[in-house]
């Protein structure tokens, strides 16, 4: 037929080398992560939790998770509120203002994340706001807002008007159908928007690395101090937990892409 | 009227980036001749000290080899995901699961496989392939093993698209007509397939022209990008001035690629010659 069984036999081994490449790297961090040595030997001598009991003993990590969880909830309800009303207010508009107002919301996904870290961090450095929650929850809002744009914009572009129209001829008031009509249409894309910020939050090093200090980071600007060190086990167990956290988000997203066709998206800025 | 009025929703998210987001980036970009003085000293230096012309040939030949390894490597992955139903969802969630892992767990990950004692060394000794251990970290192997890792999907999922967009009866019906394996590939596959190729390609090289994480854990001390170079005068020497111009010509490079990219896209479709 298309090609010869060697052919097709070589692309499966090839195919089967690269998702090991992709894979194997993330599953070997989390099986080190239990090893009950400190050297970082694969497959490990034994196996315990003296790791996670170290990260949960240490009042660093655990104030950097808590850090990164608070502005990881604030932005991502920030960003979905702005994200949202802001695809509502571009749908339906056509025109050169129109455009213009979407790049403006959509360039924080395009612009390398360490020119916008060093911005940021150039106001927030005026401000005197270096080191503060607000400015790394202010700071991840800018980054997260274009994914709920597309998301939410995506949603409603795919759903069906005549109906908010009907209910609106049916005598329901603009409050009404908004509210019984349009918002359950798009909320999927309204969820999966709120799912991308949260992620993006709390796996964002680059802008957090400009605006932490030692007394204020967040648990991967800790992360990247210990890299920079010695690396040990330890670190293998907090990017566990960070892989953990990525990886539920993920699911839900991926449950609710199943289920209503909302895009997976991923900025090129990072 | 109603219409008009919803258009004030964009108020609070466009008023919101353009203070914490545009105007920041603009005040950073206008340092490049305002800092230390006004005037164009940042850009003669860019041009001609030694320094800044081997932190842009190291960024575009590492981003070069990473886009060229991504393509190599998401093509035929891709054409298995698109051509094989059942393989479809499988493979979507090996490329799905890294694409959404933190990067500088991934980057982190690839230092402890790629050390000395690592156990990629490991493996090899063991197997008595190498006498000892190869160099594959602080160096270009380690930024290109890390960089490749992270950009693939960037390919893959494009190229996916395309090939899944192809008529499946035209592969057999080069073939019919006499068409070897590789002259059907390379005279009806990759002709239909170019646009997602291109595109794919062209976010992984200006997404590579901007990575920080990955060349600075996995890379030479001495091999640095501009990204790292950027971050180091930004919280190390305090040089805004280069700092906004590094900054501004990475900005440029990024935004005149990705129009070209957008405008090859939407032009119309190109036939295959011949």
């Amino acid at each position: 037929m298309t090609a010869p069984w060697a052919w097709r036999w070589a692309a499966y081994a090839l195919v089967a080398a690269i998702s090991v490449y992709l894979v194997a790297p993330m599953a070997i961090i989390v099986v080190i992560s239990f090893s009950d040595s400190a050297l970082l030997t694969f497959p490990p001598p034994g196996l315990s939790l003296r790791w996670y009991r170290s990260l949960a003993e240490t009042p660093a990590w655990r104030d950097s998770i808590l850090v990164s969880l608070q502005v990881m909830v604030l932005t991502a309800v920030a960003a979905t509120a702005l994200g949202t009303a802001a695809a509502l207010g571009l749908a339906s508009w056509r025109g050169p203002l129109a455009a213009t107002i979407r790049s403006l919301l959509m360039a924080p996904l395009v612009i390398p994340h360490i020119i916008s870290g060093a911005a940021i961090f150039l106001l927030f450095d005026a401000w005197g706001w270096v080191g503060s929650l607000q400015a790394l929850v202010l700071g991840h809002i800018a980054l997260a807002v274009p994914y709920v744009v597309a998301t939410v914009g995506a949603a409603l572009e795919t759903m069906d008007h005549r109906l908010t129209q009907a209910a609106l001829t049916l005598g329901a008031s603009p409050r009404i159908a908004f509210m019984r009509v349009t918002l359950p249409l798009i909320r999927p894309g309204i969820l999966a928007g709120l799912l991308f910020a949260a992620m993006l939050s709390f796996d964002e090093l680059i802008v957090s690395l400009f605006l932490s200090t030692p007394q204020l980071r967040t648990v991967t600007v800790l992360m990247w101090s210990n890299v920079l060190g010695d690396i040990d086990p330890e670190i293998s167990a907090i990017a566990t937990v960070i892989l953990l956290v990525s990886m539920v988000l993920l699911a839900l997203q991926w449950f609710l892409s199943r289920q209503r066709g909302v895009p997976v998206l991923q900025g090129i800025g990072r | 009227m109603k219409r008009q009025a919803s258009r004030l929703l964009l108020l609070p998210g466009a008023a919101f980036v353009a203070t914490v987001f545009a105007l920041p980036v603009g005040a950073l970009l206008l340092r490049s001749v305002s800092d230390p003085t006004w005037g164009l000293q940042n850009f003669r230096a860019l041009w001609e000290e030694p320094v800044y012309a081997s932190l842009i040939r190291n960024t575009v030949q590492i981003s070069l080899a990473t886009t060229v390894c991504c393509i190599l490597l998401a093509y035929p992955f891709a054409h298995v995901m698109a051509t094989r139903p059942r393989l479809t969802r499988l493979l979507t969630l090996v490329v799905l699961v890294p694409f959404w892992s933190s990067i500088l767990v991934r980057s982190f990950a690839w230092m402890v496989l790629l050390q000395n004692n690592g156990i990629v060394n490991q493996s090899l000794l063991r197997l008595g392939l190498i006498d000892q251990p190869l160099e594959l970290i602080f160096n270009r192997t380690g930024v290109l093993i890390g960089m490749v890792h992270v950009l693939l999907p960037f390919v893959v999922f494009p190229l996916y698209g395309a090939i899944r967009a192809m008529d499946p009866a035209l592969m057999p019906a080069a073939a019919c007509l006499g068409a070897g394996p590789i002259r059907a590939f390379l005279r009806v596959q990759l002709p239909l397939t170019l646009a997602g190729l291109v595109m794919g390609a062209v976010l992984v090289f200006v997404m590579a022209l901007g990575y920080f994480i990955t060349p600075a854990l996995l890379g030479g001390r001495r091999d640095a990008v501009i990204a790292r170079m950027i971050q180091l005068q930004v919280s190390q020497l305090g040089d805004w001035g280069m700092a906004a111009t590094l900054s501004l010509v990475l900005l440029v490079a990024t935004l005149i690629l990705l129009g070209a990219s957008q405008l090859l896209v939407r032009s119309p479709a190109r036939r295959p010659a011949g």
